[in-house]
Formats: C-alpha cells, structure tokens, sequence
C-alpha cells in the first residue's frame, strides 16, 4: 500500500514583490520517512519553499497540499505549523522566551495543552537532547551552539510529523554539530534539510533534490 | 506521568547523549547574600513604598535619613561602591543642570547672588531636597532591583499582576537589547576596519546615519522574523508566562516587617517640627 504523502506541491509559481521570480513550477512530494537534502544555489529559493509549505508566503499560482488536504488560506495553514516543525537559519529569531523552559513550552501551550503537560514535555523533550538542567538557563545568554539545540527543542516539543530544517549546521563547532548528527539521525519523522555541508548530507539525507533556476529536480 | 509523556510524544526515541556542558552561568539561583533570597515580589513591593514614601518628604532630617536607609540596603545587597557611585554620578550630571538653576528661579530670601541674579535660601533648600530624594529612591532601587536579574524582574512583575503589555514589553527589551547590541558593534567594526573615524564632518553625520537606519531596518526585519517564528508554534495573540511563584517564606515576612517599619519611621521623623 503507498501511503499518501505528507506533502505535495504542484507548479509553485512565486515571485517577491520586487521582481525577479524564485518559482517558476516547483513539483514536490514528501512521505513519510523521507530525508530529503535540499540544495541549490545561494539565493535559489531553498527557504522560500520552506516558507511557502507552512504558508509563511503564499504562492502567486499552484497548489499545496498538506497532510492530505488542499491548503490555500492562513487558517488552513494554522493546522499545518506544529505538523511541519520549522527550523529558522538564525536560532535568534526563534527564542524570544526569557527562559529556556518557556521557550520550549511556548509550542505546546499553543497547542492547548497545560501547564502541568507542558512542563512534562519541557523536562522529556530537553533531556532527549541532552539539556537536562537547562530550564532556567536565560536564552539571550547561552552559547550559539546551545541556542540551536534549544531552538530544535522549541521544534520537537509540538511533536512534529514532519521537520523542516533551514540550514542547521551554520556556524556550530565540530562537537555540536556532531551531536546535531546523532539527534537528527535517531528522530523518525520525514525532513528536508537545507544546507551547504555535503558531509552532514551525506550523513543525514537519503533522497537529493537540487533547487534551480525556479524548478526542482531529483538526483 | 511516563504515560503522559508518552501520549504527548509518541516519537519518542532514547538517544544516548552525555548532559551538554553547561559552563558560565546558570541560571538565576546564586544566594549569596540576604537580600537575594528574599521573594523578588516583595522587593518590588518595597522598592515601590519605599519610593511613594520618600517622594512626599520635605524635610532635610528625614530625606538624609531615608537616604541612610537605601544606604544600608545597598550595603546588605552588596553592591560594589565603585560602579555604584558611578552610576550615581550620572544620574546627579543629569539633575544638577535642572538644579542649578532652582536657587535663581525659586522666590524668597536672597543669600547670594551671580552677575546680578540673586539666589534665594528656599531655592537651594529646594535643590538640595530633590537631590536627597532622587539619590535616596535610585540608591534603594539599585538595592532591590539591580540585585536581580532582569528575566526575574519580569517575571515578579508578571505575578505582581501588572499590565501584561508593559511585562511584555519589558521582557522582549530584555531579550533583544543584547542582539541588537552585537548588530550595532559588528556594523561599527566594519566601519572601523574601512578607515572610519568620527570626526565633525559631513561625512561622519552621513555615514552614523545610515549606521542607526540600517539598525532600524534590521531591526524590524528581524521583528517579523520573530512574530513568523512565533506563529509557526502557534502562536495567536495569546501568551503564556510559565511562572511558579515560590511559597512566602519567614525571611520574606521579616523583610515586609523592616519596609513596612522603615516607611513608618521616615512619615513620624517627616512630622516632626524641626
């Protein structure tokens, strides 16, 4: 039995306001226990696919479909966001939480769930990482390592299906990005994985989609 | 509570990882003098009495009294006496201009007079009023409120019940003032490291300009980055503050005790006929 796909985009057209068009018919799919590697070209349009999944943008013309429903206007969107964990490029944009253990709880509180669930959650979710203890760390004050794993942890606490990675390597040291690997590498949900790193591809991807000149293509 | 975490996290594998190291500083527990165990609502609290208090006093004899007080509180916080007086010196640089002028403007019984412009005995007693009082609430302030961490200070504002946007507010502040901060240094860096020097000059006033705009445009770049980020976790409008009061304990009456006592003594020592 194939199962339907997580997502499935068709003839994704979009340009920014200021010109110059970054899709021009994007075709994708994703199912379940996909890794796909996202590459392209500075510029091609990697975080603006990223975006326009979750409806962060909105395509001037095609079609998203999202966990098996068309999804068009920003209440359809709502649903798809704690699905498709989205991992932002700078850990900064993400924590804005005072403390760490707010931060990871800001999610699930969103989603409904208590205080009470939400601290258990917190505590589960940072000791998968290794952050035990680190709940009221301040977040303006951790190092830029810890700041990407606080932010994955921020992701992984909305317990995700599918998680969307925007270049989770950048600007961490060997040993963090290391443990990255490990963590990445041990989690089941589908992902797509921006990044300029081959080794960390290598290690992570299973699938290759090349992003340019507006189109994807496998390989 | 393991079938909860297992309900809420049905992905849930065990992945072997030694605890991250956790190296500078951790978190907001150190205790290493009295004042910093007291409950930070109450400090907030105090610091607000103890500011309505001295602000409606008149007379020397209770202002230097009420400045003895935030005296001993800076002591009992330990604050070091060097940066404390620097900071106090910048508030008085600020205040004595104003201040200056007082004994010239202020009507009553002349004592000196300047190129012509005499000074009144009621306008100096006035300055000097004001100077006790600013230096007396900003030194009980330091005391209190400098102590803590600012994240905790949000958080006592928070379950003091202020108004939610003015915690938020204060909180985000907190957040971002230390990001937009390394902006600021790495652009001047850059400058820097391109021959930029201030001088008087055109040239100066231009590039310091767009220096501050590009700050404000990144700035608000980086805004709806957050608020995107935000809504991708859910967010709609609402917040949640994951604050746990701690229980009030003896020291934290003892201390309420000693403000509440303080007050007293600085409004009888005010009611005296000196």
């Amino acid at each position: 039995m194939v199962s339907e796909p997580l997502f499935r985009l068709s003839d994704l057209h979009f340009a920014y306001d200021s010109g110059q068009p970054v899709l021009t018919g994007a075709d994708f799919t994703l199912h379940a226990g996909d890794r796909v590697a996202l590459t392209g070209p500075n510029g091609a349009g990697k975080t603006t696919l990223l975006h326009l999944m979750v409806g962060l943008l909105k395509a001037q013309a095609g079609q998203v479909e999202a966990f098996g429903r068309l999804r068009i206007h920003e209440k359809d969107f709502v649903e798809v966001r704690p699905r498709a964990g989205l991992l932002f490029q700078d850990p900064d944009d993400q924590l804005f939480c005072p403390t760490v253990a707010e931060d990871v709880a800001f999610g699930p509180l969103n989603l409904g769930k208590s205080r009470t669930e939400a601290r258990m959650i917190v505590r589960h979710t940072l000791a998968r990482l290794g952050l035990e203890g680190f709940e009221n760390r301040v977040t303006y004050k951790l190092s830029g390592g810890q700041r990407r794993l606080v932010a994955l942890a921020t992701v992984l606490a909305m317990n995700p299906e599918v998680l969307l990675l925007d270049e989770p390597t950048n600007a961490l040291d060997a040993e963090t990005r290391a443990r990255l690997i490990t963590i990445l590498d041990s989690l089941p949900q589908a992902m797509i994985v921006i990044s300029h790193d081959k080794d960390f591809l290598n290690r992570i991807a299973r699938r290759w989609v090349r992003l340019e000149q507006g189109r994807l293509a496998e390989g | 509570m393991t079938a909860l975490a297992e309900v809420s996290h049905p992905h849930t594998g065990s992945i072997d990882l030694p605890p991250l190291q956790k190296g500078g500083w951790g978190g907001f527990r150190a205790s290493e003098h009295l004042l910093k165990t007291v409950d930070a609502r109450l400090r907030v609290v105090a610091c607000g009495i103890f500011a309505l208090t001295v602000v409606g006093l008149t007379q020397i004899p209770s202002l230097l009294m009420a400045l003895a007080l935030a005296g001993c509180a800076a002591m009992a916080a330990r604050l070091e006496f060097a940066s404390t007086l620097r900071r106090m010196a910048a508030l008085d640089g600020f205040i004595l201009f104003v201040l200056f002028f007082l004994p010239f403007t202020v009507p009553g019984e002349g004592i000196f007079s300047l190129n012509g412009v005499t000074a009144s005995y009621e306008g100096v007693l006035r300055a000097v009023e004001i100077l006790l009082k600013a230096n007396a609430v900003v030194l009980m302030i330091m005391a209190l409120l400098g102590s803590m961490e600012p994240v905790e200070l949000g958080h006592a504002m928070a379950r003091l019940r202020l108004p939610v946007k003015f915690v938020h507010l204060f909180l985000f502040t907190v957040r971002y003032i230390e990001v937009l901060g390394r902006e600021y240094r790495r652009l001047r860096t850059a400058m820097k490291a391109r021959g930029f020097r201030l001088r008087c000059d055109p040239h100066t006033w231009r590039s310091i300009g767009y220096l501050f705009g590009m700050l404000l445009v990144r700035g608000i770049e980086r805004a709806e980055r957050i608020v995107t980020a935000m809504r991708c976790r859910g967010f709609q409008g609402h917040f949640h503050l994951m604050t746990e009061a701690e229980p009030v304990g003896r020291r934290d009456y003892a201390f309420v005790g000693l403000s509440v006592m303080a007050a007293c003594a600085l409004i009888i020592l005010e009611s005296l006929h000196w």
